[in-house]
C-alpha cells in the first residue's frame, strides 16, 4: 500500500500534472491556430468590450435570464463550480504538501470550511446525476460519457472525504483520492472537462457578435 | 381557443428530399459530410461540439420544444444530437433515411432564430451547426424542394420569385399610377444615379402585395426623400440560397444587390419591412463575399421610419387608434438591435401599445423564418403545431385588449397569419407601412375620390 501511495502521489502525479498543464496548453493553442488556419474572421469580430460584457453577466448568478429561470439549478452549479475548484487549491493539506514538496506555500481555508465545501461539490455531483437521469431533455442528449466524467469530478472529493474522517482504510483511501485527483486533472483536457478553457472563449465569441454586430443582450 | 396538437397522420411527401434521398448511397453521404466538415468547418464547429456539456439549459429557449410539451427531440441540443453529433461520430456514414430525418430536423425544425444561443450558458451557437447541417444537406441534393425552387429562382432571375426581367420595371411604374391618382406628382424613381437611398425589397411584393411599394413611394414621397429603385437585377434583398445552404449563390445574390448599389452611386440602402433580407444583407451575404460588415449601410424600414418621424418628415394626422402588440423580428431585434426603435416608431403611431411577453430580443419566433415557411405546403403544419406557445403569448396580449399585430417582417407576417389563423387567435396583421400609410399627413389629391 506504502508503495502504490508512493507511486500514485510521485510519479503518476507527475504525469498528471504534465498532461493537465500541457495538455490545457495545447488544446487552447491547437483551436486558436485552427481559427487563424480557417476561420481568421472570428479575430475580426473579437471584441474585448463585448466578451467581457458577456462573460460577466454568465458568471454573475441570476444575472441572465435562464439563470432566473432555473433558481436551484444556479444555486448549485455556482456553489458546485467555487467549491469544486477554491477547495482543492487551498485545502490545508494540499498547501502543506506544496510547502514540504517545494517550499512555497499560501493561505489555506480552515479544515471544518473545506469539509462543507466538499460535502456540496459531492451534492452537487448527486444533483447533477439526478438531473441527468430524471429530467427527459437532459437525459435524451446523456451519453455514457457524462456519466463518466461527473463520476470523474466527484471521485476526488469522495475519496479525499471518506479519507479525511478516517473511514475504512485510511491508507487505501488516501492512495485512491490521489489516483482520483490525478485522474480528473488529466482528464480535464481532453475530456468536455475543458469547458473550463473554451467556455470563455466560446461565451466572448458569442458575446462579440451579439454585442457588436447585432447590437442585441445574449443574456 | 387553443387546440391540442394533432399529429400529423399523413407522412409528409416532399420531391425534394425524397427524390434526392433516393439517388444517395453510403459512400457518397460519408464523402459530402467529411468534405463540407474537412473543407469548410473548424474551430468553431469543434470547439462548440467538446464544449456541450449537455445540460439541456437551451431547450426552453424553443418554441418548437414549449409548443411540443417539452418534447426533447425538439430541443434545440436534441436537433443536434439527431444531427451533426452523430455525423460527427460515425465519422459521416450515415443512412439515406438518417440524412431524410436530418433534412426534416435541419430544414423544418429550426428557424435559425438563435434564440437559443441567448440561453446556452456557454454561448453556443446552434443555429450555426444546423447551418452546417443544411450546407450538407444543399451538397447532398436533398433540399426540400419548395425552398430549392426559390433558390434557383435566385440563381437564374437574383430575385426570389422568378420575376422576369421586364416585370419589374413595369410593376414599379404601375404601382407609380396607381399613387398618381392619389398623389399627382408622386414619382417611383428609376435608376436616378446619385440619389441618397436605393430603396430594395423583397421579390414577394412586386409578385402579390405590390400595395407595399405603393404605400413605400407614398412616405418617400411625402417625407421628400431623394431615392430610387434600380430597373435592373439587383433590386432583390431577399435570399433563400443563405438558408438552403447554398452559400454561392448567397454571394451572387448579395454581390448583384451591393454592385447595383454601387452602380446608383447611392449612400444607403433602405430596405423594406423584411427581416431574413436583412440578415442576409446585414450579416450573412456579405461575409461570404469577405466584407467584415456591409460595404453599404443597411437601414431596415424599422430605423428608416424611426429617423423619419424623429425629424419631424413624417407626420402623424391622427394616432391609430385599435390597441396594437408588436412583434419582435428575430433577424432585425436578436440580429440588428431593433427594438427600441421599433417601440418609438410604434408609440408614435398608434394611441395604444400593449406588449406581449416575452417580447424584444427574448420574443417567440414566427416559425417562419430561416426558410422554414419556403419548404411549402408540405410542411405548413410543421410551422404550425410548431409554434402553439407563439398562439398562447398572442393569445395573452389579446386579453389584454390588443387588437392589431405589428409584425414588421415579411416572414414573420405570413407565419403569424397561418398561426392567427390556425389557433383563432383573432388578430388583424400589419407593417408599419401599413399603418404610416393610414395615419401620416398626406397632400390631398386633386383626383381624390374621382
Amino acid at each position: 500500500m506504502h508503495s502504490f501511495y508512493n507511486f500514485v502521489s510521485g510519479p503518476l502525479a507527475w504525469v498528471a500534472f504534465i498532461l493537465f498543464f500541457g495538455g490545457s496548453i495545447y488544446r487552447m493553442v491547437h483551436m486558436l491556430l485552427l481559427v487563424a488556419k480557417k476561420e481568421r474572421f472570428i479575430f475580426t469580430y473579437m471584441s474585448w468590450r463585448y466578451s467581457l460584457r458577456s462573460i460577466l453577466r454568465w458568471i454573475v448568478p441570476f444575472a441572465t435570464v435562464n439563470w432566473r429561470r432555473h433558481p436551484l439549478l444556479t444555486v448549485v452549479t455556482f456553489t458546485f463550480h467555487i467549491c469544486l475548484i477554491i477547495t482543492p487549491v487551498f485545502l490545508f493539506s494540499h498547501v502543506v504538501l506544496w510547502q514540504e514538496a517545494f517550499g512555497i506555500s499560501w493561505w489555506a481555508l480552515p479544515d471544518g470550511l473545506a469539509d462543507v465545501m466538499t460535502v456540496i461539490v459531492i451534492l452537487g455531483a448527486v444533483y447533477f446525476l439526478v438531473r441527468r437521469v430524471t429530467r427527459p431533455e437532459v437525459r435524451f442528449v446523456t451519453s455514457a460519457s457524462d456519466f463518466v466524467i461527473l463520476a470523474i469530478v466527484a471521485a476526488p472529493f469522495v475519496t479525499g472525504f471518506i479519507a479525511y474522517h478516517q473511514w475504512f482504510s485510511y491508507p487505501l483511501m488516501m492512495s485512491l483520492h490521489v489516483l482520483a485527483g490525478n485522474i480528473m486533472l488529466a482528464a480535464i483536457p481532453f475530456t468536455r472537462l475543458s469547458h473550463m478553457f473554451f467556455a470563455p472563449f466560446t461565451r466572448a465569441y458569442m458575446g462579440s457578435e451579439f454585442g457588436k454586430v447585432r447590437h442585441a443582450r445574449d443574456w | 381557443m387553443m387546440e391540442p396538437v394533432k399529429k400529423t397522420s399523413v407522412p409528409v411527401v416532399d420531391d425534394g428530399i425524397d427524390v434526392g434521398i433516393s439517388r444517395l448511397t453510403e459512400a457518397k453521404i460519408a464523402a459530402v459530410i467529411n468534405s463540407v466538415i474537412d473543407a469548410e468547418t473548424g474551430a468553431r464547429l469543434r470547439t462548440y461540439v467538446e464544449t456541450c456539456i449537455h445540460c439541456g439549459l437551451c431547450s426552453e429557449a424553443c418554441h418548437y420544444y414549449l409548443s411540443h410539451d417539452n418534447d426533447p427531440h425538439f430541443s434545440p441540443v436534441g436537433k443536434v444530437k439527431q444531427t451533426i453529433w452523430e455525423m460527427l461520430k460515425r465519422k459521416g456514414r450515415v443512412s439515406p433515411e438518417f440524412i431524410r430525418q436530418a433534412v426534416i430536423i435541419a430544414q423544418t425544425q429550426c428557424n435559425l432564430c438563435k434564440r437559443c444561443a441567448q440561453y446556452c450558458p456557454f454561448g453556443i451557437d446552434i443555429a450555426y451547426l444546423i447551418s452546417v447541417v443544411r450546407r450538407i444537406i444543399h451538397k447532398l441534393g436533398a433540399t426540400p424542394r419548395y425552398i430549392q425552387d426559390t433558390a434557383h429562382s435566385h440563381a437564374v432571375t437574383m430575385n426570389q420569385m422568378w420575376v422576369k426581367g421586364d416585370e419589374w420595371p413595369d410593376t414599379l411604374q404601375w404601382q407609380e399610377e396607381e399613387a398618381q391618382a392619389e398623389i399627382p406628382d408622386l414619382r417611383i424613381p428609376m435608376e436616378k444615379e446619385g440619389a441618397d437611398i436605393m430603396y430594395s425589397v423583397i421579390a414577394p411584393e412586386p409578385k402579390f402585395q405590390a400595395q407595399l411599394i405603393y404605400q413605400a413611394a407614398v412616405i418617400m414621397h411625402v417625407a421628400g426623400v431623394n431615392w430610387t429603385m434600380p430597373a435592373t437585377m439587383g433590386w432583390d434583398n431577399s435570399d433563400m440560397a443563405m438558408f438552403t445552404g447554398d452559400n454561392e449563390i448567397m454571394g451572387r445574390v448579395k454581390r448583384a444587390h451591393f454592385e447595383t448599389a454601387a452602380r446608383l452611386k447611392v449612400k444607403k440602402i433602405v430596405m423594406g419591412e423584411c427581416g431574413h433580407a436583412f440578415r442576409s444583407v446585414y450579416d450573412m451575404g456579405n461575409r461570404w463575399l469577405g466584407w467584415a460588415m456591409p460595404p453599404f449601410t443597411i437601414v431596415h424600414a424599422i430605423e428608416f421610419y424611426h429617423d423619419l418621424i424623429q425629424a419631424g418628415r413624417i407626420k402623424i394626422a391622427k394616432k391609430y387608434q385599435p390597441a396594437v402588440t408588436l412583434h419582435d423580428p428575430c433577424n432585425v431585434v436578436r440580429g440588428g438591435g431593433l427594438h427600441e426603435k421599433a417601440r418609438y416608431v410604434a408609440h408614435a403611431l398608434c394611441e395604444n401599445v400593449i406588449e406581449m411577453h416575452p417580447n424584444r430580443e427574448h420574443n417567440y419566433c414566427c416559425c417562419a423564418g430561416g426558410g422554414v415557411i419556403n419548404t411549402g405546403p408540405p410542411f405548413k403544419m410543421t410551422r404550425i403545431e410548431g409554434n402553439r406557445v407563439k398562439a398562447e403569448q398572442l393569445f395573452e396580449a389579446k386579453t389584454k385588449g390588443a387588437e392589431v399585430l405589428i409584425a414588421p417582417c415579411h416572414n414573420c407576417h405570413s407565419g403569424l397569419h397561418d398561426i392567427v389563423h390556425h389557433y383563432e387567435v383573432g388578430l388583424e396583421i400589419k407593417f408599419f407601412g401599413d399603418i404610416i400609410y393610414e395615419v401620416m399627413e398626406k397632400p390631398v389629391g386633386d383626383q381624390e375620390g374621382a
